[in-house]
């Protein structure tokens, strides 16, 4: 009975995972440009990948396994925002302008420097 | 995370509480941890190819002077545990609302590009502010000086979460456990 309940569980996290990569990939094919399809592609890492591992978690039969997989959490907890900080500092140093809504080009808020 | 992150290392590690045979053993315990959850073996062989390993660690961590408050943050790991749970939620959050608006048909985004305050006094505590906003969806640091961050944001909501402060504020607090 528990397990079920857990075998259930596990699979509703994992496809609401997957559910989230796909709308992170739809979201990189979809937005304007560079620095705004970093924002899908943080979908894919965070909650993609966050909800893939928890559900696998669930299916995990030995400790041994369970902490394998939140070793692996914690270190995408460390790279993916270091990766993706490095990507758009490299655009930004590349000189690559950032795509406004038509309409508002000076939508910075609250008076902040655009200065690309 | 920016041009300065090596600086300032040496010159501020005194009133950080800077003990080397502490950060030393804590690095020491959990490369010894890491070796036996990953490896699950408990033969005296593996011990001892594991104890040399820890060993051999952390005399390349010692020659290569990574041993400080910065490489091994001893002193703000509860700190940070208990900031963890409010992070994830925010990520929880942004990340429904990233993917409720890639997915609505008029595709309701508003770029912008921004500085920011940053309150953090230490490499550490900015790197992990600056961080936390990449992890959140929404919002990317870009650049990182002192003082100040610059940041992307997909809409203005991001944008006036970031200036809002409240994340600035809890790094800063996290920083601020020794």
């Amino acid at each position: 009975m528990i397990a079920t309940a857990l075998d259930i569980l596990s699979w509703i996290l994992l496809l609401a995972g997957c559910g989230f990569v796909l709308i992170g990939a739809f979201g990189i094919w979809r937005l304007p440009d560079f620095y705004s399809r970093l924002h899908p592609a943080g979908l894919t890492d965070t909650m993609g990948a966050g909800l893939i591992l928890l559900g696998l978690l669930l299916q995990a039969e030995t400790a041994m396994v369970a902490i394998k997989l939140l070793i692996i959490a914690v270190f995408l907890l460390f790279t993916s925002p270091t990766t993706g900080h490095a990507t758009a500092r490299a655009a930004l140093a590349a000189g690559l302008r950032i795509w406004h809504a038509p309409g508002a080009a000076n939508s910075a808020p609250k008076g902040k420097d655009d200065q690309t | 995370m920016s041009a300065n992150s090596n600086s300032e290392s040496s010159g501020d590690g005194a009133k950080l509480g800077y003990r080397p045979v502490i950060h030393g053993i804590g690095l020491g315990l959990a490369l010894a941890a890491g070796w036996l959850l990953l490896s699950g073996y408990f033969q005296f062989l593996l011990l001892a190819l594991g104890a040399g390993s820890v060993v051999f660690c952390l005399w390349i961590a010692m020659r290569m002077d990574l041993i400080d408050h910065e490489g091994v943050p001893l002193h703000i790991t509860w700190a940070a545990l208990r900031y963890l749970p409010w992070l994830l939620w925010e990520i929880v959050k942004a990340n429904i609302d990233v993917a409720k608006r890639v997915i609505a048909p008029s595709l309701p985004i508003a770029p912008s590009l921004f500085d920011a305050p940053v309150s953090q006094k230490t490499d550490l505590g900015q790197a992990l502010y600056a961080n936390s906003i990449t992890l959140t969806p929404g919002t990317v640091s870009v650049d990182l000086d002192p003082g100040v961050i610059r940041v992307h944001a997909l809409h203005e909501g991001a944008a006036d979460g970031v200036l809002e402060g409240e994340m600035d504020a809890r790094v800063s607090a996290v920083e601020g456990q020794q």
